[in-house]
């Protein structure tokens, strides 16, 4: 799939511009773009990651936007009946993909110094191929935070709370990233 | 269940978007029989919401008065909570504030004025039938005298429903979420009034 995407936007290894100029402006605009973490940053970061469990939070974030936001609904005509909030609690299309999101969260937790690096093929899909206005990363993001308020409750303090959303504002930045 | 959908028997869209083009024997349609459709040939349609989408439904009002009922006793811990997280969280916030001496979470002036904006938003509640005209004064006051920019409304919403969620997660429905999303936009509508 990947390779398919990269064969239709043209640029493959070879056709790619390999001059030092090229590649020094990838490095200094990554440099630019690299978000940086303290260490109790990190630390916060995993200790909400730690108590999320993907099958609830998953499926109630992807939920909220459906229900929130309806015309998300757009890009999701293939799980059938979405049209009211009881069809979308009980549809098990949105449940199981608001597992995959999660799980790709995961990948970011993980390794938060290449969050950019993580997401660009994800980014080049949702463009590409998906045609998603990343407005609707924004709304997933404040729906997943919603979700995880309601699991974690007062275990999201402040402070976890604003270095959750810096991490969730660096993946919608990085999901947003190929869309050019 | 009738939904909103099914009650649209205009061809145009009264607000909102509208669905992706899908067949019309989807699982979401059979039992439509073809009402509230609008259709684009090649057995396609599309569903267009009603107009009463883009506005609190009676259905909305309800679900807001209700759950507000159940939240009201605790409107000093939801504003100060709020109001906390807002600071920390959306630190161009603080702007508005620098004649608090202390700006920290759960402080003397954040928990006072957790209680105003509260209030207000329990009186909004009362007058939800008619928000522009029940909330003029208050729109007065953001535009002319605290020339509050009126996105910070929108990010105050969000850490009310944030704290909505953590003190009452099993009421904080999504169906409620919506409702008090809606309402929260209206309000920040109503204040926005007066600003130009």
């Amino acid at each position: 799939m990947h390779q398919g995407i990269r064969a239709k936007s043209g640029l493959t290894p070879q056709t790619r511009s390999r001059s030092p100029e090229h590649v020094w402006m990838c490095v200094l605009i990554e440099a630019a773009v690299m978000v940086k973490w303290t260490d109790k940053e990190r630390s916060l970061v995993q200790a909400v990651w730690e108590k999320v469990d993907i099958d609830v939070v998953g499926p109630d974030a992807l939920a909220r936007v459906l229900i929130v936001y309806p015309w998300t609904e757009r890009y999701f005509g293939r799980f059938g009946d979405i049209f009211t909030a009881t069809a979308v609690l009980q549809n098990a299309g949105v449940a199981a993909h608001g597992r995959v999101v999660l799980t790709a969260l995961d990948a970011a937790v993980r390794d938060m110094d290449n969050i950019r690096g993580t997401y660009a093929a994800l980014s080049r899909l949702h463009y590409e191929q998906l045609q998603v206005d990343p407005e609707n990363f924004a709304l997933l993001a404040d729906c997943i935070t919603v979700a995880i308020a309601c699991k974690l409750k007062s275990a999201l303090d402040p402070q976890s709370q604003a270095t959750w959303k810096k991490f969730l504002s660096a993946v919608v930045d990085a999901m947003s990233s190929q869309y050019n | 269940m009738m939904n909103e959908f099914q009650q649209a028997d205009s061809a145009g869209p009264p607000g909102g978007a509208a669905t992706l083009p899908h067949d019309v024997k989807s699982p979401c349609c059979v039992n439509s029989q073809g009402k509230g459709n609008t259709s684009i040939g090649n057995g396609l349609h599309v569903h267009y919401p009603t107009g009463k989408m883009t506005s609190l439904t009676a259905k909305d009002k309800d679900t807001v008065k209700a759950f507000w009922a159940k939240v009201a006793g605790k409107a000093e811990d939801i504003g100060t909570d709020a109001l906390s997280r807002m600071l920390v969280v959306y630190p161009q916030t603080k702007t508005y504030f620098s004649h608090w001496k202390d700006l920290s979470p759960g402080s003397a002036p954040v928990r006072k004025h957790g209680i105003t904006v509260m209030t207000g938003v329990a009186d909004a509640v009362s007058k939800i039938d008619d928000l522009k005209g029940g909330l003029l004064n208050l729109s007065e006051l953001h535009a002319f005298t605290l020339r509050v920019d009126p996105a910070n409304f929108k990010i105050l919403s969000h850490n009310i429903l944030v704290v909505f969620a953590i003190m009452f997660p099993k009421d904080f429905t999504p169906e409620v979420h919506v409702a008090m999303d809606k309402f929260l936009a209206a309000l920040a509508r109503a204040l926005s009034e007066k600003y130009r």
